[in-house]
């Protein structure tokens, strides 16, 4: 199996701040990459990093490499743009275009990059729907504001728009802290189907939720990785006592 | 970090700058930019054309203009020059806004904190649409209405009385007139209302309920409430009032239509006056002639603005730095 | 100590001196409203909007072209400042951390104090210097007025907009330009179009700066460089008129159009953003 997305030596500041220390680490593909840690620990901002989100915030700083398929995304010559337009994202709190329908929110991402043959768009908004699994609760109100949906509904409508540019690469940032335990778990579902199609990689909080949808895990702590392997590895011999005390529930 | 290591930054970020400058996202940036720029046109050129048309004044009457007490364009004597002189003008703005804040602070503070702290929710949506309204009235048609409806009133209703209790006041002395300096200052005191009160009130709603809820639990009553709520907002008001003043310094067309224009170094402030703002008004697209005329009422706009830009820039300073203080005070 | 019954009374008292300075408030309000609508009622008439503006004193005309100049001048005004504000508003909000900005937006709030009579003065010497009292030096000085409010307001408007539409949209790949000029203006535009409307009711009952610019006329308009007539400057010319039988009501009726446009929009705005208090 190949790698997908590889950091070398990855660091994030802001302003003085360091957040994220000597990152190393390869994602494969194809698989669901869990990142966990209590908060503060950076994994936010490690997420950010991979689609050069982070340095979007005034001061911040970004050092060492982010390999996709080989390629560094911080080269010289890369645009972010193009970067993002390859890695998704999901947000941590489901952000629709409140003034735009269903189907333009889905579209958005397309229209905005130029793409208006109609026949098109509806193809592929009908396809992110489905992979989405939201295509049949609102096929027949595409028309409606994206705002009107439930809670889980709007996340699911962020992921199709997200797999609607047809990235290869989905980042999830604790995509279901803001959900009820029924629609998140729907949202937990079709993470392990996304992943037969992308690399996925998602940030938690919740232990529980990390060993349910991923592969692998990697444990933040203080901005520096402390372990990372895989799902079962991690939750039931870990290495590091740090990462056990973790797991165990005894601090964070 | 070696030397070679600086230079290879140094030059990786030229590369990057170089590579960013013809980027949408620069080209968008350098375009708002220079829109932007026009704030700074703008104020240049407001000062340089007024400075310039003024400039034949000021060489003529020099630091004088000030305190100068005359105002003819055209002596009695033909052969005199005419002379110019601001201090009746000053004079006026100053007593006229005296008068506005005077009468028109207290009632705006009471409706600040009936508002804040005393009117309920629903009631203040509207209460606050209508005292926005009184904002939004033009200048123009105050003016009008101070002529025909408030000046009569006064006049017949007001002004007597006051002569009668108040006449020992030098102030109060002499035959009443309705255009005076003080309906003018009447009129603007109602117009400084909507600014001072808004203000006020958002001042109050930043207060800390922290505070409130002390002073309650103390066993205080809603008026011993307000008075914490004002005594900690007291600099937010000082902004308020000052903002205020600035608009009654810079209003004209209202106060050009009921303070009566006539040059005047008034003692009473039923005789009638002239404010810098109200005597462009009233002169300028008469003064064509002699040169020096229209020149000296440039130079009455160059102090009004600098008067009226001077009272609302500390206000700024002043409301931004309670504001600043209140954010302090809640992150504690 | 103050005796409790003393607490209760002054309590009682001062809470009684607030909710009159409301009342007093309201009454220069009402009575301009009322004094207005029912002088302007009896004014009203077909002809009051078609005809020309006859010489003081005289019966019979109207005052359309002070409604055609007026409307004619803010439309212009609006032309030119409109766009400069909204995208100096867009710098501003784009822009917070930079030093340049923090002065641009405090020369923006000086902008918005300077003396109406003052702008009138500026386009008299920029404009009407040059060539004449004309349309165009009205329309400027009451650009300049415009535009550090719409500067302002959308550059309060787009704080508004959570950073999160913004990231969602640039996480979908689009630029940040496009970003700004679709998802984020979009979401503004009820902030950014209320700044506007605002400004527009404003610069329509400014008369100080027209009086220096545009001088008034009695005829329809006839050209950018040509004076024209204003609905405020009317009123102003009919009240100074020493024929009070025959202007007196033009006067009135000139205020009621003004008033009914101005507060129109101001109740429209209100009326438009409601839910943001409800």
């Amino acid at each position: 199996m190949s790698y997908k997305i590889e950091t070398q030596n990855l660091s994030a500041w802001f302003g003085s701040k360091q957040v994220l220390q000597d990152i190393t680490m390869k994602i494969k593909g194809n698989v669901v990459t869990a990142i966990i840690g209590p908060s503060g620990c950076g994994k936010t901002t490690l997420i950010r990093c991979l689609n050069r989100m982070h340095e979007l915030t005034p001061r911040a700083k970004v050092t060492g490499k982010v390999l996709l398929d080989g390629e560094d995304i911080y080269g010289e010559n890369v645009d972010p743009v193009t970067v993002r337009r390859r890695i998704g994202m999901v947000f941590q709190k489901p952000n629709p275009f409140p003034m735009m329908s269903i189907y333009d929110n889905v579209a958005a991402g397309l229209k905005l990059n130029g793409i208006v043959d109609k026949h098109r768009l509806d193809k592929i908004v009908e396809k992110s729907l489905k992979a989405a699994h939201l295509w049949d609760e609102v096929k027949l109100e595409l028309g409606k504001s994206g705002a009107s949906l439930s809670g889980g509904q709007q996340q699911r409508l962020c992921i199709a728009r997200a797999l609607a540019i047809e990235p290869e690469v989905i980042l999830m940032d604790e995509p279901t802290s803001a959900l009820d335990p029924t629609a998140a778990a729907k949202i937990e579902q079709l993470i392990r189907i996304l992943a037969e199609d992308y690399t996925v990689v998602i940030v938690t909080h919740n232990m529980q939720q990390a060993a349910r949808v991923s592969d692998f895990t990697a444990f933040l702590y203080l901005g520096k990785l402390v372990e990372y392997g895989s799902t079962k590895d991690i939750f039931e011999n870990p290495k590091s006592e740090l990462t056990e005390k973790y797991i165990t529930g005894e601090f964070g | 970090m070696t030397q070679h290591e600086k230079s290879q930054n140094f030059l990786s970020k030229i590369k990057t700058n170089h590579k960013k400058r013809f980027s949408g996202d620069s080209v968008f940036r350098t375009i708002i930019l220079l829109i932007a720029c026009n704030i700074f046109i703008i104020l240049g050129l407001i000062i340089f054309k007024i400075t310039q048309g003024a400039w034949l004044s000021i060489q003529t009457y020099g630091i004088k203009f000030l305190w100068g007490t005359t105002w003819q364009p055209f002596p009695p004597e033909p052969t005199a020059p005419p002379s110019f002189g601001a201090l009746p003008l000053v004079w006026g703005t100053l007593t006229t806004s005296a008068i506005a804040l005077l009468l028109g602070v207290p009632i705006s503070l009471g409706i600040a904190l009936a508002l804040s702290e005393f009117t309920p929710k629903s009631f203040n949506y509207v209460i606050s649409f209508f005292v926005e309204l009184l904002a939004a009235i033009p200048s123009v048609i105050y003016g009008l209405w101070g002529i025909f409806i408030l000046i009569p009133f006064l006049q017949n209703n007001v002004y007597p009385h006051l002569q009668a209790t108040l006449g020992f006041l030098p102030f109060f002395q002499g035959t009443i007139r309705g255009s005076s300096v003080l309906t003018g200052g009447i009129v603007l005191a109602i117009m400084i209302i909507p600014t001072v009160s808004a203000i006020s009130r958002d001042v109050f709603a930043a207060v800390p309920n922290s505070q409130r809820e002390a002073i309650i639990a103390l066993g205080a009553t809603r008026w011993e409430k307000a008075r914490i709520v004002m005594s900690y907002g007291r600099s937010g008001v000082i902004g308020a009032i000052m903002l205020g003043l600035g608009r009654a310094i810079g209003e004209t067309m209202a106060i050009t239509m009921v303070i009566g224009n006539s040059f005047n170094m008034f003692t009473s402030l039923f005789e009638p006056g002239s404010t810098l703002a109200s005597i462009i008004a009233n002169e300028f697209t008469e003064a064509s002639s002699p040169p020096v005329y229209i020149s000296a009422l440039m130079e009455v706009g160059l102090i009004l603005f600098a008067l009226a830009i001077a009272v609302n820039a500390s206000a700024r300073l002043v409301i931004w730095r309670s504001m600043r203080k209140t954010k302090e005070a809640e992150m504690l | 100590m103050r005796s409790y019954r003393f607490r209760k009374l002054e309590d009682r008292i001062m809470i009684s001196l607030a909710y009159a300075a409301l009342i007093i408030a309201l009454i220069p309000l009402a009575s301009i409203l009322i004094e207005t609508v029912g002088r302007g009622l009896s004014a009203m008439s077909f002809n009051l909007f078609f005809e020309e503006i006859p010489p003081l004193g005289q019966s019979g005309g109207g005052i359309g072209p002070a409604i055609q100049g007026t409307l004619i001048v803010v439309a212009l005004a609006s032309v030119m400042g409109i766009p400069i504000g909204v995208f100096s508003g867009i710098y501003l909000a784009e822009s917070r951390q930079s030093r340049l900005a923090s002065v641009a937006r405090f020369l923006n709030d000086v902008l918005t104090n300077v003396p109406s009579i003052v702008l009138g003065i500026f386009g008299w010497a920029l404009i009407v210097v040059a060539i004449g009292w004309s349309v165009i030096a009205g329309a400027i000085a009451l650009a300049i007025m415009m535009i550090p409010i719409v500067t302002r307001t959308t550059e309060e408007a787009i704080k508004l907009v959570p950073s999160t539409i913004r990231e969602a949209a640039i996480a979908l790949g689009v630029p940040q330009w496009k970003t700004t000029l679709t998802v984020v203006l979009s979401s503004a535009k009820k902030g950014i179009a209320t700044g506007i409307l605002l400004a527009v009711a404003r610069i329509s009952g400014e008369t100080a700066p027209l009086l220096l610019t545009i001088l008034g006329s009695r005829f329809w308009f006839s050209g950018f460089a040509q004076p024209t007539a204003a609905l405020p400057l009317a009123i102003f010319n009919f009240s100074q008129s020493p024929f009070r039988t025959v202007d007196l009501p033009r006067a009135w009726g000139a205020s009621l159009i003004l008033i009914f446009i101005v507060l129109a929009i101001n109740i429209a705005v209100r009326y438009y953003t409601r839910e943001k208090y409800g």
